[in-house]
């Protein structure tokens, strides 16, 4: 069963020169249960495809086309009193940054409980009551007592965690991962990932994992989608990502990363030139510019995703190389 | 092998006040008892979490921060502690690149005038060839001379490290701390990066010590690599012995944690309980005990000797004793 379902989406900023296009008409869909991971590089879009969608998009950044069909409702039609409902209780965020997330002068457990009292009605004492179990189901040690702790007497790891609880407060069935782990630290990074995996699995959630890691959302996801300018490149699952990569971005990407295992080179693989502003997109493939496998036909018209024979789950924006077939 | 630089000792603690009047003194411990010598020619990495006092070593070798003790020796000399003036010939010869260059470069200064500043400030060219070398320092680093005349916003962030290590070029220097340089560079970037600084290392002989907290990228462009745990070396190896045999317990727990691009990767791999501690109240012995799936007694009260337990790779743990042999037998 598809939860999401983004159509044809598009977001611009308004510029004093004119609207600038930072998404182009991004199709991309979530099924009950999945795990889908988003991956791109900084400017891409991956996080503004997922804030328009429960009206949380910067100033001056607005969705202009397309739907986002979530529980028979277009989300982008949404008032902003009907999106308030619809966030916490059936979306649920955590951002990068628990710190700038987090109110510095509440008490977290009132942070969590302010949530619960406002989305379903709790009693004071009920969302407190609730706020502790929260925090005891994300891990974080004698909760009773943490619920009581300022935001600065945690570590980021910590706070992550509250985040994830809040996160989880309203019993999403979705739950949106902004790079949740990008602050924090390699060992402290695997804890957290471990505890949302598992938490998927407890509350039968779907999970949107947003990074530009492609070696942790290897380990998390069920299906990709590769990001770049704007566009979905490329859209599979986990294991075709990185067993076939096709589109020549995706396997550039995976060709630059850096890994512990197999020979050290010295030199890395690297991509030539820097992914286009907003709003000085090349016409045609944006990536064409960028791509060893370009052809002029690359620069006339924007490609489509297209399954790659033999595997209708597996869809690549590149006519050049599912024609050749490699 | 001629060592460039020789740091004995190397440490550096901060006094605070604690209290919202200031009223209790504490001592940060952010470095102790660093001793290497840095091989010229060589690119020395240093990996470990936030607050482990990597950077904090960086600082201090280049007396950026005075070291609370130890010696950095450079030609002869120990420069660790020596003032701004005295400090200033070695300057040129020993040079760093931060994380941010967005930070680091004055937004109203051209690219252009921000690399002459440091050839004027030196006097390293006479003032009619400036200019030529600025525009060789920009090639150098793959730019074209025409962003001589451009502002720090107009560059993208890749472009902006170039520039960065193009003005840490610009005094021909020999040694540079790379203080997580390619951190904040997206994927494509960070390889065109690292990349770069390879390149310039092998046209000009430099010596690196890379800060980084990404131990795949440490792994390809290290000679060697040195392990901290709160202000302190854990470990210290050749690259690739570090990354096939890791001898140290948390060398062993922080490889085991970095996600591997593979969906296939096991899962159920080490994980390290609890969180690093503060570094203001640091545990008794071992720093690593409390976390240590290996500690005995011992490790709570007594420091393990820095040891060398296979030729050029050293290890600080009372348990380790050479390539999967312990002192004691099984897991605590």
């Amino acid at each position: 069963m598809t939860l999401l379902d983004i159509k044809g989406l598009t977001i611009d900023i308004a510029r004093d020169t004119g609207p600038a296009r930072v998404v182009d008409g991004i199709d991309l869909a979530v099924m009950e249960g999945e795990s889908l991971g988003i991956v791109g590089e900084s400017g891409c879009g991956k996080s503004l495809t997922m804030l328009s969608l429960v009206g949380l998009l910067p100033n001056r950044i607005r969705a202009t086309g397309g739907q986002a069909l979530f529980g028979g409702r277009d989300l982008l039609k949404l008032s902003a009193k009907e999106l308030r409902k619809v966030r916490g209780s059936e979306i649920g965020f955590i951002f990068q940054d628990p710190m700038t997330s987090l109110n510095p002068v509440i008490r977290i457990g009132d942070q969590i409980a302010e949530a619960l009292i406002y989305q379903k009605g709790l009693t004071r004492a009920q969302a407190k009551d609730r706020a502790v179990e929260l925090l005891a189901l994300v891990g974080i040690p004698a909760p009773e007592e943490r619920a009581n702790a300022w935001p600065h007497e945690l570590s980021g790891g910590m706070r992550q965690r509250v985040m994830i609880a809040m996160g989880l407060a309203g019993n999403p069935k979705l739950l949106i991962a902004d790079e949740p782990t990008t602050a924090l630290d390699v060992t402290i990074q695997a804890q957290i990932v471990d505890l949302v995996r598992e938490l998927k699995d407890r509350l039968k959630m779907s999970v949107v994992w947003i990074t530009h890691d492609l070696a942790l959302i290897a380990g998390l996801a069920d299906r990709i989608a590769v990001l770049y300018a704007g566009t979905v490149v490329e859209d599979a699952p986990v294991d075709a990502i990185f067993d076939r990569p096709t589109h020549p971005y995706t396997r550039a990407l995976l060709g630059s990363l850096p890994t512990l295992a197999g020979a050290a080179m010295e030199r890395l693989p690297s991509i030539a030139g820097t992914p286009p502003e907003p709003g000085r997109r090349p016409p045609g493939c944006p990536f064409a510019p960028r791509c060893a496998f370009a052809l002029p036909s690359c620069r006339e018209a924007v490609p489509k995703l297209q399954s790659v024979p033999g595997n209708a789950r597996h869809k690549v924006a590149c006519p050049v190389m599912l024609e050749a077939n490699v | 092998m001629t060592a460039l630089l020789e740091i004995r000792g190397l440490a550096k603690r901060y006094d605070i006040r604690l209290g919202a009047f200031g009223e209790k003194q504490a001592v940060v411990r952010a470095l102790d008892d660093f001793s290497v010598d840095v091989v010229e020619g060589e690119t020395l990495s240093l990996v470990g979490e936030s607050g482990c006092g990597k950077s904090t070593t960086g600082f201090a070798i280049l007396n950026l921060q005075r070291p609370s003790a130890g010696s950095v020796r450079y030609k002869g000399q120990d420069i660790a502690g020596l003032d701004e003036d005295a400090m200033r010939p070695f300057r040129r010869d020993l040079q760093i690149v931060f994380q941010d260059p967005y930070s680091t470069l004055n937004p109203r200064m051209t690219i252009g005038e921000a690399l002459a500043e440091p050839i004027r400030f030196h006097g390293l060219a006479p003032k009619g060839e400036v200019p030529a070398r600025v525009a060789r320092l920009l090639e150098d680093v793959g730019m074209t001379p025409r962003f001589a005349n451009r502002y720090p916003h107009e560059l993208s962030g890749g472009q902006r490290q170039r520039v960065a290590i193009a003005r840490a070029l610009a005094c021909q220097p020999r040694f540079i701390v790379c203080d997580e340089a390619i951190s904040a560079l997206d994927v494509s970037v960070q390889a065109q990066i690292l990349n770069l600084l390879l390149d310039l290392q092998e046209k000009y002989g430099l010596t690196y010590l890379f800060i980084a907290h990404d131990l795949a990228v440490v792994r390809h462009i290290s000679d060697r690599v040195g392990v901290m745990y709160l202000g302190r070396l854990a470990e210290l190896a050749p690259s690739q012995a570090l990354f096939a045999e890791p001898l140290h317990p948390y060398t062993r727990a922080l490889l085991s944690a970095v996600p591997e691009p593979n969906p296939r990767a096991p899962r159920n791999r080490q994980r390290l309980v609890g969180e690093v501690p503060s570094p203001l109240n640091p545990p008794t012995g071992c720093r690593f005990h409390p976390r240590c799936p290996l500690a005995r007694d011992i490790c709570k009260t007594t420091v393990p000797d820095w040891r060398e337990v296979v030729p050029s790779h050293h290890v600080a743990c009372h348990a380790v004793t050479g390539p999967g042999r312990t002192n004691w037998e099984g897991p605590a």
